[in-house]
């Protein structure tokens, strides 16, 4: 077997060994995550009620029996929103992220494997995009496209896309000289070729390192812009909009506000805690804390 | 020095003019006709006959080229066009709502600096002892929390329970600190993160042992042997917390009631006008810009490695 395909299918097996053994702090946060799933895979069948069914009779009620976590303004059952709230939540934030690694693996791809002219432009006008804070981007994006679901995705996704396609770009660049590429090259391989089977696979492992420091960021990016009126929109069940509906009702059931709060936090906990964890595994190179 | 400085302060014009050219370009790509947006809020019916005439009042039947140069010369001399909705004047609303969001997130960021710096020092200094254990844990939540959330559960806390301070608005001194606490919750939680692993690293330095080895005490050697270093990854934070803090800024002013700009720039979304809009956006971008450019200067002025280079460039 060829020195290429050892190393490219070596960088494949580290990509897909999760963190399993780790701290009781990643255990914990894969049992959450894998709630989350759960609940957004199959929130028809676990959710005691329809989300969206208003029932005033039954407005602002406390916990009891039949509504575990109570009702809101218009009597719809909290706990259900929730559950469907995480369909809305990571739904949008793995939609980001699939067109985050599109357009990054398009854009740097390019950009690091043309070099020249080419490169210089496409760089520079990565730069334009980080000259942005991302939510002023975001918020400008939905001003353009105007408020719904599908803009918050492309607005995320237009608003970090630059990060990774300079991180892509990056790693072409030091891929491009090292030895299962070379020997790949010099075996008679095309270019094209060079590039999927051994570029994209080792790309591809630190993309998703990235995407996963970055879900947690992103949860709250759409929530953020829900709770403001300009992201996904009543009355879809989603926990920036349920912050957003509690509102007026702060004073007399300030539960309404807490729970989806409490699911955002312990979400984005959990997912931050793996993004680390996924990271120490796959990269300890990446060390320090990233953000924007 | 003045040479990188005025470098650094050339560089800031082709990535502003980048800046307006892509928003520019994004804005005539996007779905939708503005004329049309146009005399939606005017409420004006769009028959053809009407859409024509307000193309040309917009200047949108000229080519998109001249229509940007046109555009940057009015800019340039801080005209940035007519509100759609209020009909005044755009500068002269960004400028009215501008200053109170300022204020918040620049008394968020000396917050976030006055308390971060000894959380990371207390931190690094008690290395897996309680105090350690405490300020990663904060810092752990810190980064997990939403910002606007967090601004409810001050509310339900110090004006609902206790009544220390008012739920709202915009006044004296109480009116400021749960707002300031809101916004900075999770640049304050990286930043300590952040001084305390850069403390360890800086403190298995060979200078560091080298002091030690001299016989100095801890708190020297910690002061001015690690510390100063450590603060450098800091100082370039700081340029990336100006962000996040004034993006920050802008949902938090929705839920204290803060008049600034970001409920202004909230609302000209909701209703897409586009004049607020593309200013409110190059506003912040310049501010943010400038504070990093700031930054950059700042880090050189500090580290005479990148200074130096600088200045052995030109």
């Amino acid at each position: 077997m060829s020195v290429a395909s050892l190393e490219a299918r070596a960088a494949r097996r580290r990509m897909w060994r999760l963190p399993i053994r780790d701290s009781w702090a990643v255990r914990i946060a894969l049992l959450i995550v894998a709630l989350l799933a759960i609940a957004a895979i199959a929130a028809p069948w676990i959710a005691p009620y329809d989300p969206d069914a208003v029932d005033l009779a039954r407005r602002l009620q406390g916990p009891s029996l039949a509504h575990w976590l109570g009702t809101d303004h218009l009597g719809r059952d909290e706990l259900s929103r929730l559950i469907y709230g995480t369909r809305v939540t990571l739904g949008s934030v793995a939609l980001s992220i699939v067109l985050i690694l599109a357009l990054a693996i398009a854009v740097g791809g390019l950009s690091g494997y043309m070099g020249g002219r080419i490169d210089q432009t496409i760089m520079r006008f990565c730069d334009c995009f980080l000259a942005f804070p991302t939510i002023v981007l975001a918020l400008f994006l939905i001003g353009i496209l105007g408020t719904g679901m599908v803009n918050v995705i492309i607005a995320i996704a237009l608003s970090h896309f630059a990060w990774y396609a300079r991180m892509v770009r990056g790693l072409v660049l030091s891929f491009r000289q090292r030895d299962f590429v070379l020997a790949s090259r010099a075996a008679g391989a095309s270019r094209v070729r060079v590039f999927f089977e051994h570029l994209f696979p080792a790309i591809m492992a630190q993309m998703i390192v990235l995407a996963t420091l970055d879900i947690g960021h992103m949860m709250l990016h759409v929530a953020g812009l829900s709770f403001l009126g300009l992201g996904v929109q009543p009355p879809t069940a989603e926990w920036g909009v349920m912050i957003g509906d509690a509102r007026p009702f702060v004073w007399s059931m300030p539960m309404l506000i807490l729970w989806p709060g409490l699911a955002l936090l312990l979400s984005v906990m959990a997912f931050n805690i793996l993004g680390d964890a996924v990271r120490d595994r796959l990269d300890p190179s990446l060390h320090g804390d990233h953000q924007h | 020095m003045a040479g990188f400085i005025l470098r650094r302060l050339l560089l800031l014009i082709p990535i502003l003019l980048g800046v307006s050219i892509l928003m520019f370009v994004i804005l005539r790509m996007a779905p939708g006709d503005p004329a049309v947006a146009y005399l939606k809020l005017s409420s004006i019916p769009p028959t053809p006959s009407a859409v024509a005439e307000a193309r040309q009042t917009l200047g949108l039947d000229r080519p998109i080229l001249a229509q940007y140069v046109s555009w940057l010369g009015n800019a340039v001399q801080g005209d940035f066009g007519v509100s759609h909705v209020t009909r005044r004047p755009v500068i002269d609303d960004i400028l009215h709502y501008l200053p109170a969001t300022l204020q918040l997130a620049g008394a968020a960021l000396l917050f976030t600096l006055i308390v971060s710096v000894p959380l990371g020092i207390w931190s690094a200094r008690y290395k897996d002892r309680w105090p350690d254990q405490l300020v990663r844990a904060f810092a752990f939540v810190g980064v997990s929390t939403p910002n606007f959330w967090l601004g409810f559960l001050l509310v339900l806390l110090f004006s609902l329970t206790l009544k220390w301070l008012p739920p709202m608005g915009k006044g004296g001194w109480q009116h400021v600190i749960m707002p300031v606490l809101a916004v900075s919750f999770m640049s304050l939680a990286i930043n300590a993160r952040l001084l305390r692993a850069s403390m360890l690293e800086t403190a298995s330095a060979r200078h560091v042992l080298y002091a030690r080895l001299r016989g100095l005490g801890d708190r020297q050697v910690e002061r001015s042997h690690i510390l100063r270093n450590a603060l450098l990854p800091i100082v370039t934070a700081t340029g990336m917390h100006v962000g996040e803090l004034l993006g920050g800024t802008l949902v938090i002013e929705s839920v204290f009631g803060w008049p600034g700009i970001g409920r202004y720039a909230v609302s000209a979304i909701y209703s897409r006008d586009f004049p607020v809009i593309q200013c409110f956006t190059l506003f912040l971008v310049t501010i943010f810009v400038v504070c990093n450019l700031l930054v950059d200067i700042l880090y050189a002025w500090l580290d005479p490695r990148i200074r130096l280079n600088a200045e052995a460039a030109i």
